[in-house]
């Protein structure tokens, strides 16, 4: 086997030199082809031969499998010591020879290796030490031990060498005894199934104890063994695939359990055709069923970002009637606000890093309600009443802001980063549901229920309520109608500050951020009714859903212009909205 | 009475500037006025996150070249005006540049339809235009000069690499891309493309999405079941700032490289700032320069770079990267500068006669030369992949310059158009 890889490497070397740079040429191409067929059998052998080796390798753990490999001399032989040297050397062609060695060699210190190596963490010494940064410390991979960052070059690798880890990975961590090791193999394996690994893949199975486990491993053997030549074996493989929430299943099954254009079947036997057919038709289910999750899920989460979107206007329009072109601003205010809060967060609070986007939502509510008192006093107070000049001098103020922004940060998007804990998504079944789109859904619940708790709870409330339905009459009685429409202006543009710290989030923070949001929010305000907030919810939520059902079929595109139509069309026939005004009682 | 007045000083004016400009070549001792070249980005809007930087290279170049002396001992004069991401704004500055100010030559536009848009004005006018992007071909002006990739020299490699067994051998594809002509075109020569190569029309999905696109949930869900019908890959022409929300779906949603590789055309480092690249680590770009690129020539361009935005207070300046259209723009106002330089004057039929042939030791590490006839540069094929920290390897690129076929070969009716 020694040989065998020391041929490996020299062919790799050799065969990659005049394949270089002549893809354009047609006998580039077969040549680059050929060379792969040639690298593809080499690593298959390797691979072949590394997998008689993991019982030993698993035995002989980490640091003791390096010395082992210390004391032999010659280059190629396969050990953590020479697959390092080889790393080491930084030659790009000698990657490859050196993952196959690793493959070879196993054991958890290999491993950790291949892992760091995929993750593009790896850094060689010149020595033949394996590092890995980890949670800001620096790790021996071979011992284990952390140690002082070494002088050493990153190894760089691309996504074939990526592929070939995680094969390799996924023969290797069967036999670990860390379960998430054994899991991820378990996951390699069905993304890649090798049928070098059955056996492997059996014994696992049997002795695994994990349920969740079990179920991984079980998918991988099942794909496995649908090409076993005992066709019982085979009918119970694609029952057992039944269970599978893969799409690629979905497919492998489809050929079982249909035939071919003449007639014939790719599986002879009627029994394991019947069992993948009944087995097809449950994985397809369930797809099916999880697409329309995921579509719902995506409308749930458009819907909760328009309803975000024209909270604050369903108060300032909708309740108070201003038709406040400047409303976008608040929320592009309110996005700023969070790059703010990032700045100096990261600037003064490095370790409160991750709960930014909370503290910016005080900063955003405090900062855009200030500013909407500000224009309403200076602007808007003085035009109650005249809708026209309203939108024309909300409209300026809106390019002024949009100008002052400019001016004080500049015309370019802002960098936004999510937390850590807004990355990433959750994994359900073959669906990933995204943490930023799950938090904000909630966040804009919060902030739906507060703000009807205090126009429902609250001496502000009920003021504003009273103001809207008889402004006279309230004035009478004794409130103070001037002020209650200044504060009533401010948290509405509050609100749609809190809008712009959740918007930050997920799409781009740039000056002209209010512009994209200022049409979609008067739609779903006047689609939804002017004058309270459930239509804003109901608009906002059904705007959300129908955009994403129409868009898999129709593109992005059409979806905007249909979605346009349906809103013309709705408005002439309704134009009231969903719910109906309560007319003012002046 | 008073506008009649300045009507008549309006037209006494132009009465004294137009003779003094052609005076100007005849004069040609000792002119020692500054030349006025015009640069034409999006400053804000929806591009702005790609052409700032643009505009920032052209003037770093300039204060370059007038520190060494300037162009024929006359030093650069820029005026940089904003056309806003607004299509037809682009041709109101373009007209404004050769007819107000009367710039020597503009270098400017990113998109296509920005550059449809300048085109009927620099030919009218007869003026002289470097655009530094790639872009989809099927145009050839006089008046134009490209110093980006045609698609041959970006999007067919790009395709041929993801093809191989190095790229992945992917088989089905998604032609991925913002709706305007750029995306539209280069899809089109890909299909043809893709065709030639014997893949079926059903395992091409073509989608677009608006300018300033925001939600990417569908688009993402879709590629991922399309991916399931076996090895598949993205190309994506997606352009301006929807490339951040479409990255963060991708990462958020798990689409991983080593799957479902996607390769971008109009994503380099600039746009990868403001995004957190560790999921995307392994995706892919296409390009004929890389700012990893390790060369002399680079080394002093991204120094000379820094330098300048620190000096000139650009934001992040401690972070700012180099991209392909940067060096784009770079080379193009050297090779100017060299052309004017030849011709002895800034005058544009004599600049243009003057540019073909030029070459110049580019920060790609080649030297790049201006084709005779087609007003494109040979330029290497590059094919990176996005690292942890924002920049790209290159894990492919042609050892020679390649010969831009701005009518490609894969669209009928174009066998006889390949030079003016």
């Amino acid at each position: 086997m020694r040989i065998a890889v020391a041929v490996a490497a020299a062919a790799v070397v050799v065969s990659r030199e005049p394949g270089r740079g002549r893809a354009l040429v047609v006998r580039g191409l077969v040549q680059s082809r050929v060379m792969a067929w040639l690298l593809a059998a080499v690593l298959a052998f390797a691979l072949a031969a590394g997998s008689a080796t993991p019982v030993r390798a698993a035995e002989a753990n980490g640091p003791s499998t390096g010395e082992a490999g210390a004391g032999e001399t010659a280059p190629a032989a396969p050990s953590l010591a020479a697959a390092l040297t080889l790393l080491a050397g930084g030659e790009a062609q000698a990657r490859l020879p050196a993952i196959e060695m690793l493959t070879a060699v196993g054991g958890d210190a290999a491993i950790r290796i291949l892992e760091a190596m995929r993750d593009g963490r790896l850094v060689v010494t010149p020595a033949g030490q394996a590092l890995a940064e980890g949670d800001g410390r620096w790790l021996d991979l071979v011992s284990g031990a952390a140690v002082a960052a070494g002088d050493g070059q990153p190894v760089a690798v691309n996504n074939r060498l990526r592929n070939a880890i995680t094969a390799a990975l996924a023969g290797l961590g069967l036999t670990s005894a860390d379960p998430a090791m054994r899991l991820a193999a378990a996951r390699g394996l069905q993304e890649k199934p090798d049928p070098a690994r059955l056996e492997a893949l059996r014994q696992a199975r049997a002795v695994e104890t994990d349920e969740a486990l079990g179920h991984e491993l079980a998918m991988a053997l099942g794909l496995l063994e649908l090409s076993d030549p005992d066709p019982v074996v085979r009918t119970r493989a694609a029952g057992l695939l039944a269970t599978a929430d893969r799409r690629e299943v979905l497919s492998l099954l489809e050929a079982i359990a249909t035939p071919r254009a003449d007639g014939s079947h790719v599986e002879p036997d009627p029994g394991v055709r019947a069992a993948a057919a009944a087995s097809l038709a449950e994985v397809d289910r369930r797809l099916t069923r999880n697409e329309y999750l995921g579509r719902a899920f995506a409308g749930l989460s458009l819907g909760s970002i328009l309803m975000l979107a024209a909270l604050g206007l369903a108060i300032t329009y909708g309740l108070l009637g201003v038709i406040n072109m400047a409303h976008g601003e608040m929320i592009m205010i309110g996005a700023y606000c969070a790059w703010l809060t990032q700045g100096l967060v990261r600037q003064y609070l490095p370790g409160w890093f991750d709960v930014y986007p909370i503290l910016a939502l005080p900063v955003a509510f405090a900062v855009c309600g200030l500013v909407g008192i500000v224009i309403e006093r200076l602007v808007i107070r003085h035009l109650y009443g005249r809708p026209l000049e309203t939108l024309l001098a909300t409209w300026g103020v809106s390019l002024i802001l949009i100008q002052l922004v400019r001016q004080l940060f500049g015309p370019q998007n802002v960098e936004i980063v999510n937390p850590s804990w807004m990355s990433g998504g959750i994994e359900w079944s073959s669906l990933v549901l995204p943490w930023n789109r799950v938090v904000i859904i909630g966040f804009a619940v919060l902030v739906l229920v507060g703000t009807a708790l205090i126009l429902a709870r609250t001496r502000l409330g009920l003021f504003v309520r009273g103001v809207t339905q008889n402004r006279p009459m309230a004035g009478a009685i004794g409130v103070p109608t001037a002020r209650v429409d200044m504060l009533a202006f401010g948290l509405g543009s509050a609100i749609a500050g809190l809008a712009g710290v959740a918007l930050s989030q997920v799409g781009n923070v740039g000056p002209e951020l209010g512009q994209a949001w200022i049409i979609d929010s008067f739609i779903v305000v006047v689609a939804g009714g002017v004058g309270q907030l459930a239509g804003a919810v109901v608009a906002g939520l059904g705007l959300g859903m129908l955009a994403k059902f129409i868009e898999p079929s129709m593109g992005a595109v059409i979806t905007k212009i249909i979605i346009l139509v349906v809103i013309i069309g709705f408005i002439q026939r309704r134009p009231q909205g969903l719910f109906a005004l309560r007319e003012r009682g002046a | 009475m008073t506008s009649r007045r300045s009507l008549l000083r309006l037209a006494a004016g132009s009465a004294v500037a137009f003779p003094g400009l052609t005076a100007s070549n005849l004069l040609f001792a000792q002119d020692t006025t500054p030349i006025k070249v015009g640069v034409l980005h999006s400053l804000s809007g929806t591009m702005a996150i790609s052409e700032t930087a643009l505009k920032n290279t052209a003037l770093m170049t300039f204060e370059e070249i007038n520190a060494k002396g300037g162009v024929l001992g006359r030093k650069l004069e820029p005026v940089v005006v904003d056309p806003a991401s607004n299509w037809p704004l682009f041709a109101e500055r373009a007209r404004q540049l050769l007819t107000q100010d009367k710039v020597a030559v503009t270098f400017g536009c990113w998109t296509s339809v920005s550059r449809k848009s300048v085109l009927p004005v620099y030919e009218e006018l007869n003026g002289l235009l470097f655009y530094p992007v790639q872009y989809e071909g099927e145009e050839l002006s006089k008046n134009v000069f490209y110093t980006g990739a045609a698609p041959n020299q970006q999007a067919i490699p790009a395709v041929e690499y993801l093809m191989s067994e190095d790229g992945g051998g992917a088989r089905r594809w998604v032609l991925l891309g913002t709706d305007y002509v750029y995306p539209r075109t280069t899809n089109k020569i890909l299909r043809a493309f893709l065709k030639s190569k014997g893949v079926a029309d059903k395992d091409i999905d073509e989608s677009y999405t608006p300018f300033g696109h925001a939600d990417y949930q569908t688009i993402v869900a879709n590629i991922k079941k399309f991916a399931a019908g076996g090895k598949t890959a993205v190309v994506s022409t997606i352009n301006g700032d929807s490339n951040v929300p479409f990255y963060k779906e991708l990462g958020n949603q798990g689409l991983k490289a080593t799957d479902t590789p996607v390769v971008a055309f109009s994503v380099g480092e600039e746009e990868l700032r403001g995004i957190d690249t560790k999921p995307l680590v392994g995706h892919l770009a296409a390009w004929n320069y890389f700012m990893s690129v390790k060369n002399p020539v680079n080394t002093a361009f991204i120094d000379g770079y820094r330098k300048w935005a620190k000096a000139n207070n650009v934001p992040n300046a401690a972070t700012v990267v180099t991209n392909d259209p940067m060096e784009a723009t770079y080379v193009g106002i050297q090779m100017w500068k060299q052309a004017v330089e030849k011709a002895g004057k800034t005058e544009t039929d004599a600049v243009i006669a003057a540019m073909s042939g030029q070459t110049f030791a580019a920060p790609s590490g080649f030297t790049l030369k201006m084709d005779e006839t087609n007003h494109h540069l040979h330029k290497p094929v590059m094919i990176g992949e996005i690292q942890a920290d924002g920049q790209f390897e290159v894990v492919y690129q042609t050892k020679t310059s390649i010969r831009a076929q701005p009518w490609s070969p894969f669209i009928a009716g174009n066998e006889n158009k390949q030079s003016l």
